[in-house]
């Protein structure tokens, strides 16, 4: 990898799609402008040799720590989907998907 | 008393409840009062207030009745990205404007046991993105010091309320210096603990390996008061900690003979004059007090705003997959198919920051890209770490400044992203390390608030908030306040 990682409009269609994101045909390119503002701040990584060094992913090199498998919480279905923008017996609605 | 009760700090508040000065509901009105009158800093997006006089009742009620707790009918503020259940908990953002939590934060629920009185929600950058409070959807909040100033951010709302003494203490989160750099811009004292020391069960997630609670208040006594009680494990969350907690109060109380303080180099250099000679002067002030100070390095921490911004976005844009308008929050009118209603409900609420970070992350972490930049990012956060580990095996803590200058102009930086990520720049790798840092006020220029930063070593909240109350003992700098005029 170079230093001189760049994304063009096209990649970010694209990671807009991954993303779950609609952007506007006009917005594109000072979307594309904005990630590559901060890819230039990260871009200053490249040249640091890191090879060897294990990565963090937990701050405190803490691992997962286990629970019994056990119920713990009641069931508050109705509490929790009260919130919900559209539901019926229990389900959540969304726009039909299979015809 | 000649000062006003709303003025008090947490620590006065409970000794005079206690002795019966004045009462829960008296001091729970007085700062509704004072919320109405100072309204044009917008620090709140939510104000609890019928709620809060009830529970402020029951509190004096159960004092009456001879019962005790910790914090028994302290009015205090919670940043509106913990949830309060049935009551709005926003993130700052349009997303959930209408979502009302159905559950508490492990933090609220502690707090209320010790029975603190919540009286509302205070404003934030969406989601916990951003370094000015400007990029929230209910507006942008107002430094009481200079309302032409940004209070800082992302907990610039709780930040404000406490240096406008609308509150005496404030929860925050802190991600890349979001409780220390808010702090430092509205003059009061604020603590990001170590990684995992409080439960991040409710707590709205940004990036889930760097968040972290923390109280906001006007000295470090209140501070270590509401550590001691948001602190400890909790079976909700796996990251958090087992580590004992201590009474961080008590704590407070021996001296600081014999500390050891690190100056960074790398801080130092290129530092702003006016900030720089602050610092000065809180390092002669400390070292009066019997601390001893050496030259520490720390070589890498000029990668740790390039790291962050790789590693936050990344875990972002996981984090923020989940709203997509199926199960609450913001839906889109009249969706053509679902995924139309994922894209649109996303797309329509998110604002433009959010929508920012989650594109650098979706693409961090894409085919191709995850080893240059995600595994990279973590590679980087581990030689920080290392430099960290290093000096704090040498000394107890490290003394620098919270921010490169004091608060900015509101507009000023708010369309250069990257001049905005650059506040941050002394504050970020206490996050990527996981260690605790404190900011607290250091002494004024342009006639804001300056902040001075101590990094401490994993689990030594104690040993910084002894530090910073020693200090607080000899100096004036906290007990100094804006003047609030009324919001027209």
């Amino acid at each position: 990898m170079t230093n001189e990682i760049a994304v063009t409009e096209e990649v970010v269609s694209n990671v807009a799609e991954l993303a779950q994101l609609r952007v506007a045909e006009e917005d594109l390119e000072i979307l594309t402008a904005g990630m590559n503002n901060i890819l230039e701040l990260a871009n200053q990584m490249q040249s640091i040799d890191t090879s060897g060094v294990t990565p963090v992913s937990n701050p405190l090199d803490a691992t997962q720590r286990l629970r019994t498998d056990e119920v713990t919480e009641t069931d508050q279905h109705e509490l929790y989907q009260s919130i919900a923008p559209e539901t019926e017996g229990g389900l959540y609605l969304v726009p039909r998907v299979v015809e | 008393m000649s000062e006003a009760i709303t003025e008090r700090t947490l620590t006065e508040q409970l000794r005079d409840l206690s002795s019966g000065e004045y009462s829960s509901r008296d001091l729970t009105e007085a700062y509704l009062q004072r919320i109405e009158y100072s309204s044009g800093i917008n620090a709140f997006i939510t104000v609890s207030a019928e709620q809060a006089i009830k529970a402020a009742d029951r509190a004096d009620e159960r004092r009456a009745a001879g019962e005790t707790a910790p914090l028994l009918g302290a009015p205090i503020a919670h940043k509106d990205i913990f949830c309060e259940k049935g009551v709005r908990t926003s993130a700052g953002s349009k997303m959930l404007d209408n979502f009302i939590s159905p559950y508490d934060a492990t933090v609220v629920s502690k707090l209320r046991d010790a029975g603190a009185v919540s009286i509302g929600k205070t404003n934030m950058d969406e989601f916990a993105m951003g370094s000015s409070n400007e990029a929230s959807f209910y507006g942008p909040v107002k430094n009481p010091w200079n309302t032409e100033r940004v209070p800082g951010g992302s907990s610039g709302g709780s930040a404000a309320a406490v240096a406008a003494s609308l509150c005496s203490a404030a929860t925050g989160t802190d991600t890349g210096g979001s409780i220390r750099q808010p702090a430092a811009f509205c003059g009061i004292t604020g603590l990001k603990p170590t990684y995992g020391r409080i439960s991040r069960w409710g707590m709205i997630a940004y990036a889930s390996s760097l968040d972290q609670a923390g109280p906001m208040a006007r000295c470090a006594e209140d501070c270590a008061l509401l550590l001691t009680h948001m602190a400890g494990p909790d079976q909700r969350d796996s990251t958090s900690s087992s580590e004992a907690i201590e009474d961080y109060s008590i704590a407070l109380k021996s001296g600081i003979s014999g500390m050891k303080i690190g100056i960074c180099r790398e801080f130092m250099e290129g530092l702003d004059s006016d900030v720089a000679a602050i610092l000065d002067n809180c390092r002669t002030v400390l070292s009066d007090l019997g601390a001893e100070f050496r030259e520490v390095s720390l070589p890498n921490s000029h990668l740790a705003i390039p790291a962050y911004y790789v590693i936050a976005p990344a875990e972002c844009s996981a984090n923020l997959s989940r709203y997509d308008g199926v199960r609450f929050g913001y839906r889109c009118e009249g969706p053509e198919n679902l995924e139309d209603l994922y894209k649109r409900s996303r797309s329509e609420s998110f604002g433009r920051e959010v929508k920012n970070r989650i594109m650098v992350g979706a693409f961090a972490l894409s085919a191709g890209y995850y080893d240059a930049y995600y595994r990279k990012a973590q590679q980087i956060r581990r030689l920080i770490k290392q430099d960290f580990e290093q000096v704090l095996g040498e000394v107890d803590m490290i003394l620098g400044p919270t921010t490169p200058g004091p608060a900015f102009r509101l507009g000023e930086k708010v369309d250069d992203a990257k001049s905005m990520y650059l506040q941050d720049i002394y504050t970020i790798s206490a996050n990527l390390a996981g260690l605790p840092a404190l900011s607290m006020p250091a002494g004024f220029t342009e006639a804001m608030p300056i902040g001075a930063q101590l990094i401490g070593n994993y689990f030594c909240e104690a040993k910084i908030l002894k530090a910073a109350h020693q200090y607080q003992q000899v100096t004036d700098w906290h007990k100094k306040k804006p003047v609030v005029e009324k919001a027209s």
